[in-house]
């Protein structure tokens, strides 16, 4: 359903001195999900994977530059093909509350997305429905986002994206901070629109969650993605994990060894020559810096290291 | 209760600032060399002795220390009584009530033109912000904002008054008519420049906030879920930017009342327009301390009035303010 090939965002920023910085915070990326499935992209803060999310919907500021492509149901994504999806086919569960218009009723919020998506003269009829779908109780129509708890925001920014018929389904760190039961609950809802034959992407950092809900695991660093692997590669001492950074992420969970990867990310304004892992990398050699690795499709997997072995 | 209580509070802080403004401005006058039996009598002077000029004193009550004077203004405003203008020879309650109907044509219809205008410039600028309209509004309105209000009112008046002839060149009716018979038109006819030069130089203020506020807005997480909702520019605009916008432009132009009372009284200054404002002027260069005071608490108590009720308009309306508080 969703194909990004080799993506890569440039910002130019004007510095003191009116130096040009260029930021790479995408480099090289790739993702692929198909329908009735939850793929999660994980990565650490800063590994650019929020932007992923807005460059599928086109909102990027404008002084971002896009390279690479972008693949929507077997069609190539232009500008002027986002515009018309935007709602319609591919919608957004954002973060937190503060995605909601502060002064506006929710049901009146939800509503405009229903009209937005398509469903013009049922909107009321949706909003509704869509109400009942998520158990958010009548009365929640006519209250204000600040008067909403955790639990009925996060049904509220999923019943926005979901009360039209959008087929891919991105939910952009749908939980932050939230109490293990909302979470618990968020993730089964993005379980089961994937289950009803949409495409979900889970963008998160929190790659417990991912485990519990994902079929695929896209591993972000540095701004691409290093590892695609299956879910249940993730188990044991990560014996199906090819690529020497998801078997150290993997290694550094509590429950498993507990043990951190020492060093840190890249930043985007200064990215090292040939694969971005190198400089912590225990298995680097010299042609690890020599250029890019390449996406490599290993077992399950989709690995970009040269060393990698099924 | 809450609300009987933010009545008191607002109540009492509007007495304390009347009387502090009161002795304030007392102070001033007293200070001032001006003296009043001269200013009133002007050119004459030459001709009255000193006797005449001992006992026109001693009627204004002038020999005695401020102090007396002070209280003895006080008591007979607690009253009701303003006392009387020296200069208009009329009790001051009834020249300010003459001389604010005429201002409050000339002021509302600059309140509404500076606010609608303003807001409308505002919206396009922000809306369509780093754009060749943005541009062109924006040094419009800096241009403005640093512009003197009596120097933008001699410009009007020379183009239009005297050069174009469109608009007369002074007072609120033509001269030598009597009040009855000025029709609604020539009224209209005579408050347009006032008018015009309150509004433009209000305009700018307006502008450059509620631009800056729509650009915040946009920027802002709920408009990029909208955006990805597939709303466009205007529904952006239309659904969330204008209603978010409103309440500080609300409080923006109930709060502006007092740069419109300023920017009155040095606009019909120049345009000879017997309001409220030149009132002040009058009663500052003659010398006519009660009428003076009179005009300096009605003000006062006018923009307290205009702010007072942004207050409680902003917390009818905004839903955080009225439903945080109930729950
Ligand atoms: S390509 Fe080399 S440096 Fe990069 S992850 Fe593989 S082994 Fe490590």
């Amino acid at each position: 359903m969703l194909e990004v090939r080799s993506l890569s965002i440039h910002f130019h920023r004007y510095t003191r001195g009116l130096r040009r910085t260029v930021l790479t915070p995408v480099v090289d990326l790739y993702l692929k999900v198909s329908a009735g499935e939850v793929v999660a992209v994980v990565g650490s803060s800063g590994s650019g994977k929020s932007l992923l999310a807005h460059t599928v919907l086109g909102l990027l500021p404008s002084n971002a530059k896009v390279e690479g492509e972008i693949w929507f149901k077997g069609e190539l994504l232009t500008p002027e093909r986002q515009a018309l999806a935007r709602g319609r086919q591919i919608a957004l569960i954002p973060q937190s509350v503060s995605f909601l218009d502060p002064l506006m009723r929710v049901g009146a919020q939800v509503r405009r997305a229903a009209q937005l998506s398509g469903k013009n003269r049922h909107s009321a009829a949706a909003q509704r429905a869509i109400f009942q779908r998520y158990q958010l109780p009548l009365e929640v129509e006519r209250w204000y986002p600040f008067q909403l708890s955790g639990g009925m925001a996060r049904r509220t920014l999923v019943s926005m994206a979901v009360v039209g018929e959008a087929e891919l389904i991105l939910a952009d760190e749908p939980t932050p901070g939230l109490h293990p039961e909302v979470v618990r609950e968020t993730l089964n809802h993005l379980r089961q629109l994937a289950d009803e034959g949409r495409g979900v992407v889970l963008i998160t950092h929190d790659i417990q969650a991912a485990l519990q809900v994902a079929d695929q695991i896209a591993v972000f660093y540095a701004g691409t993605t290093v590892e695609i692997a299956p879910v249940t590669a993730f188990s044991g001492k990560g014996e199906g994990l090819l690529h020497p950074y998801t078997q150290a992420l993997w290694r550094s969970l509590p429950q498993n060894e507990f043990i951190p990867l020492p060093g840190m990310q890249p930043p985007p304004q200064d990215l090292p020559q040939g694969c971005l892992f190198a400089p912590r990398c225990p298995l680097a050699t010299a042609e690890c810096t020599a250029e890019r690795p390449t996406m490599r499709a290993i077992a399950q997997n989709q690995v970009r290291c040269i060393h990698a072995q099924g | 209760m809450k609300v009987l209580r933010y009545l008191i509070r607002k109540l009492l802080r509007l007495v304390l600032l009347l009387f502090t403004i009161s002795v304030l401005s007392f102070t001033l006058v007293s200070l001032s060399p001006i003296d009043p039996v001269q200013a009133y009598v002007g050119a004459e002077m030459m001709r009255i002795g000193p006797e005449q000029r001992q006992r026109i004193a001693e009627r204004w009550g002038l020999n005695d220390p401020p102090v007396v004077r002070y209280m003895r203004w006080l008591s007979s405003l607690m009253r009701g009584d303003l006392g009387t203008s020296a200069i208009y020879n009329q009790p001051v309650s009834q020249v300010i009530r003459q001389r604010f109907l005429t201002s409050l044509g000339l002021m509302g219809t600059a309140w509404v033109l500076s606010g609608v205008l303003g807001f409308l410039l505002g919206v396009l600028s922000g809306a369509r912000a780093g754009s060749w309209i943005d541009q062109v509004i924006r040094f419009y309105a800096y241009l403005l904002a640093s512009t003197p209000a009596f120097w933008l009112a001699l410009l009007l008046l020379i183009v239009f008054a005297v050069f174009l002839k469109w608009a007369p060149v002074c007072c609120a009716t033509p001269p030598g008519l009597l009040p009855e018979q000025v029709t609604f038109a020539q009224r209209l006819h005579h408050l347009a420049l006032p008018a015009l030069t309150l509004s433009i130089i209000g305009i700018a203020n307006i502008t450059l906030h509620t631009r800056q506020k729509l650009i915040t807005i946009l920027n802002s997480d709920y408009i990029l879920f909208a955006r990805a909702q597939g709303e466009n520019l205007f529904g952006l605009i239309w659904h969330h930017g204008l209603r978010n916008i409103a309440l500080p432009a609300i409080t923006l132009q109930f709060a502006s009342i007092s740069e419109l009372f300023g920017g009155s009284v040095l606009a019909e200054q120049v345009f000879a327009y017997p309001g409220l404002g030149q009132a002040t002027v009058q009663a500052g260069l003659r010398g006519d301390v009660p009428l003076l005071l009179g005009i300096v608490l009605f003000s006062t108590l006018f923009v307290f009035t205009g702010n007072t009720i942004a207050d409680i308009l902003y917390h009818l309306i905004d839903p955080r303010i009225r439903l945080g508080v109930e729950s």
